[in-house]
């Protein structure tokens, strides 16, 4: 009896000290932030005109692939990786996936004001020019127009990686995707994006454990919000999306997931029977002793 | 016999005092061999042209794995002893490390604040708020024209140096 | 050489050659402990078989480890944590235990400062531990240098500038610990050398001491009773175990520590697998980067109460400056444990329920040290740093005023 007293007490004081060392405190340093909004309320988007897709390739034909590659309707990227890097400071990303990653709302808002929708315009003073002109001079027509022609091209279903290196891998390397081959490294050379961002977008390798889950669902939705100044642009991902670039970050991050989780409960079964063996022996030798 | 007991203590005495010399000797050179190595001590210089800073904002270059603050000082800033001139600028050069437990500080408008603890330094570097016990630390440094070297001690940093200590 | 017969089994043998049958005796049958004992008492073995999780763990974790700045954290995240078979248990393994080997130490220490068994006849006992826990935790500073993650490159950066305190030598002083200028790849390898060698090797040196500074004074009880042990094993001996106050090291005693290890293995095993976030801090999982500083920079949950005494005291006093007051400060946080048997002037050995002003002094502690501990690891502004204060100023007066509290108790109990 006297002994599940000391146990209480014990285990009073190590449950306080844990709850203020780890959930308290780390509430204190990261105060809780809005839920992620995916439906970019706040942009200037679609506004609810319909788009139509016909009308709306002949404007991104004319308009777009100067810079941009549609590899799946035929036009190839203009300039390799290292040159458009070198003229645009960061490698213009394909678009023919454009249309399912991101937001219809966002995407309208982002052809019209690139620099705006994603929240950087902070980034871009001094003369300094964001490299995707705006289109805001287009009729709103002509912007649903190309953002259901973009709709309409992209494929019906992604794997978590083609999700990951359309929308993330022109910026960011995640180099643990690939280290015998060096396939996962970023599109844009390293200088390029160190000066066109102002410092090196980090390697994502390991952000599922430096960040987690809840953390990085908010924080792609909206970047200001955890990191108010930030040069990472707002990128615009539908749920869908998103929630296929943190799944990718955790296969890429945490491999061994599966295997601890199927191998956890089997030790502590057998610690258990290892414990029940273990009071049995002892009970049986303290018999004779009291 | 006393002076057997006397003789057997002093060779014991000195052979003692032998080894003892032996196991200092060895100390030494042990604690020699966690000493800096000679290419580390060597590739501790750095140059930075001073010429091309933007006034009011200061640039972070890394020297000896340091990050070196370097502010071209706005007329607002005023003028300070540790101010380094250069012709008509005033630049303020400090090592970007929080002289309290050494985190690096952030640039918030016009001052350096360090998340650690909220240690403070003004413009001039000099220490104003929280528990930073003296201004940034000034590197070594030497002046040709425009641009400094991180590491050679010259005249205009032994100068500044001087008006520190006093 | 003795004279030899020859021997009926292998056992006969070696007991011949090595008289293996009163080495077993002397360590194991014969080797009396106290009966009146509570699970408190296994401690001992727990912190016994987590040094050993952690040497085994460590062993396989060298195996594929490269200490270089450059390798170091994807030798760690990616080769061992997705590449080796096993590799993330061992490394989970070794991190858990890291960490919960510190919540034993702590539960191991505050038992014997409440049973009074730091006292008379048992300081060498006592200074023994405490040199444990401070070789333990030199061992826990260096290996979490290894991942060379943020944490890892800020934390000795922040530890190795404490250093610049000393006087004169201060500056020079820091340069040499660290082999270069700023914490680099030489501090790396050194701290490599210490955590994977030098100081597991003095740990077991300081551990056999350990072991053999508690044979002539023996095992404490709970009511912190002194008795004839020969007496008590000669009752045992005779058959009459039921009234002997002592009982053997092995089988009895063993088989009460194996049943608590069995409990602790579940809760430690419960940990690696699925809570571990709080001993594998998220902020490591950044590779180090010597030009930036994390938002939040704070040592592991066993160093936050010292972490804290040391930046407590924000403000200079009476002219002596805030970071010197803070240093000396921490400096007799981590050594006062040391004189504990020395500060305590009650002559009487007993559990600290028997002895009231004292009784109140341990509590007190207690608390004061988790305020520390959670106050070391929040933002150290505002409220925050006068309670930081308050609890690092309180620490300090506790221990000067032990001898006081524990002199009214003898007093009133009429010992003095």
């Amino acid at each position: 009896m006297r002994e599940l007293k000391i146990l209480a007490v014990v285990v009073a004081l190590t449950l306080i000290t844990y709850w203020g060392v780890e959930p308290f405190a780390h509430s204190q340093m990261h105060p809780h932030v809005a839920d992620a909004d995916y439906k970019f309320a706040d942009v200037d988007g679609l506004n609810g005109t319909k788009g139509d897709p016909v009308a709306g390739e002949a404007l991104v034909t004319a308009n777009c692939t100067a810079c941009h590659s549609i590899k799946s309707k035929g036009f190839p990227e203009v300039m390799d990786n290292a040159s458009s890097a070198a003229a645009y400071g960061v490698t213009p990303p394909d678009l023919g996936s454009a249309g399912k990653l991101y937001n219809a709302d966002y995407l309208a808002a982002f052809i019209k004001d690139p620099a705006k929708a994603s929240d950087v315009s902070h980034k871009f003073v001094d003369g300094r020019a964001h490299p995707m002109p705006g289109y805001g001079w287009m009729q709103p027509q002509e912007i649903a127009d190309m953002v259901a022609y973009l709709q309409s091209i992209a494929p019906k279903e992604m794997s978590n990686k083609e999700v990951f290196t359309d929308a993330c891998q022109r910026c960011h390397s995640i180099k643990y995707a690939d280290m015998q081959k060096g396939t996962m490294a970023a599109f844009t050379p390293n200088d390029n994006i160190k000066d066109y961002m102002g410092k090196l977008p980090p390697d994502l390798s390991q952000y599922i454990k430096s960040r987690g889950h809840e953390y990085l669902e908010t924080f792609i939705n909206n970047p200001q919000k955890h990191l108010e100044g930030t040069a990472m642009p707002r990128v615009g991902l539908t749920k869908d999306s998103q929630d296929q670039v943190i799944t990718y970050l955790e296969e890429v991050g945490d491999t061994s997931k599966a295997q601890r989780e199927e191998l956890g409960p089997k030790f502590l079964i057998y610690m258990v029977i290892f414990a029940i063996f273990a009071f049995l022996w002892k009970n049986s030798k303290w018999r004779e002793v009291h | 016999m006393s002076n057997e007991t006397n003789r057997r203590d002093f060779l014991g005495y000195s052979f003692a005092a032998v080894a003892a010399v032996g196991g200092a000797a060895s100390l030494v050179g042990m604690k020699r061999a966690w000493d800096p190595l000679p290419s580390v001590l060597a590739g501790g210089f750095t140059d930075v042209e001073l010429g091309s800073l933007k006034a009011g904002t200061p640039v972070t270059v890394s020297w000896r794995g340091k990050p070196i603050f370097l502010l071209k000082k706005t007329a607002e800033m005023g003028e300070a002893p540790r101010d380094l001139v250069i012709g008509s600028d005033r630049f303020t050069v400090a090592i970007g490390l929080c002289t309290h437990l050494g985190c690096i500080p952030a640039w918030k408008k016009d001052m350096w604040k360090c998340a650690c603890h909220g240690g403070e330094f003004n413009a001039n570097a000099k220490n104003t708020f929280g528990p930073p016990p003296r201004p940034l630390d000034l590197p070594p440094f030497s002046v040709k024209g425009t641009s400094i070297t991180l590491g050679e001690e010259g005249p205009e940093y032994k100068k500044i140096a001087a008006t520190m200590m006093a | 050489m003795a004279k030899f017969e020859k021997a009926n089994s292998v056992g006969e043998w070696l007991d011949q050659r090595l008289n293996t049958t009163t080495f077993n005796k002397v360590m194991m049958t014969e080797y009396w402990i106290p009966k009146d004992i509570n699970f408190l008492w296994a401690m001992g073995v727990l912190l016994a078989t987590t040094f050993t999780i952690l040497i085994i763990s460590g062993i396989f974790l060298m195996m594929y480890y490269k200490p270089d700045i450059n390798l170091a954290f994807d030798s760690v995240n990616y080769t061992i944590m997705q590449e080796v078979a096993f590799g993330w248990l061992f490394r989970h393994m070794h991190g858990v235990a890291a960490s919960v080997v510190f919540l034993v130490i702590y539960i191991h220490m505050f038992t014997g400062i409440y049973y009074g068994s730091y006292k008379q006849g048992r300081e060498m006992i006592w200074i023994s531990g405490m040199l444990l826990f401070m070789t333990f935790s030199a061992a826990g500073f260096s290996g979490y240098m290894l991942p060379w993650g943020q944490m890892s490159y800020w934390a000795a950066m922040v530890i190795t500038n404490l250093f610049g305190g000393v006087p004169v030598i201060g500056d020079a002083l820091v340069v040499w610990i660290r082999g270069d200028f700023n914490v680099a790849d030489a501090t790396l390898t050194r701290f490599f050398m210490l955590h994977v060698f030098l100081l597991p090797v003095t740990i077991m040196g300081i551990i056999a001491l350990h072991f053999y500074t508690l044979r002539i004074p023996h095992v404490n009880n709970q009511s912190s009773e002194e008795f004839d042990f020969d007496e008590e094993a000669e009752k045992y001996l005779a058959g009459n175990k039921k009234e002997s106050k002592v009982i053997p090291f092995w089988p009895v005693f063993i088989s009460k520590d194996l049943a608590v290890l069995g409990i602790f293995l579940i809760f430690y095993f419960y940990l690696v697998f699925f809570h571990y976030n709080f001993a594998m801090d998220p902020v490591n999982f950044d590779p180090a980067d010597n030009m930036v500083t994390p938002a939040h920079i704070y040592p592991e949950w066993y160093f936050l109460w010292s972490y804290e005494v040391l930046r407590g005291f924000f403000f200079d006093i009476a002219g002596f400056k805030a970071f010197d007051i803070g240093l000396i400060a921490f400096a007799f946080a981590n050594g006062i444990f040391l004189v504990l048997p020395w500060l305590d002037r009650d002559p009487a050995i007993l559990p600290a329920h028997k002895r009231p002003a004292f009784f109140i002094w341990f509590w007190v502690l207690m608390a004061d040290l988790i305020v520390l501990t959670v106050y070391g690891k929040l933002p150290p502004t505002g409220v925050n740093a006068w309670v930081g204060f308050f609890a690092a100023t309180l620490f300090i007066i506790l221990f000067l005023v032990l001898p006081i509290i524990t002199k009214i108790d003898a007093k009133r109990r009429g010992s003095l």
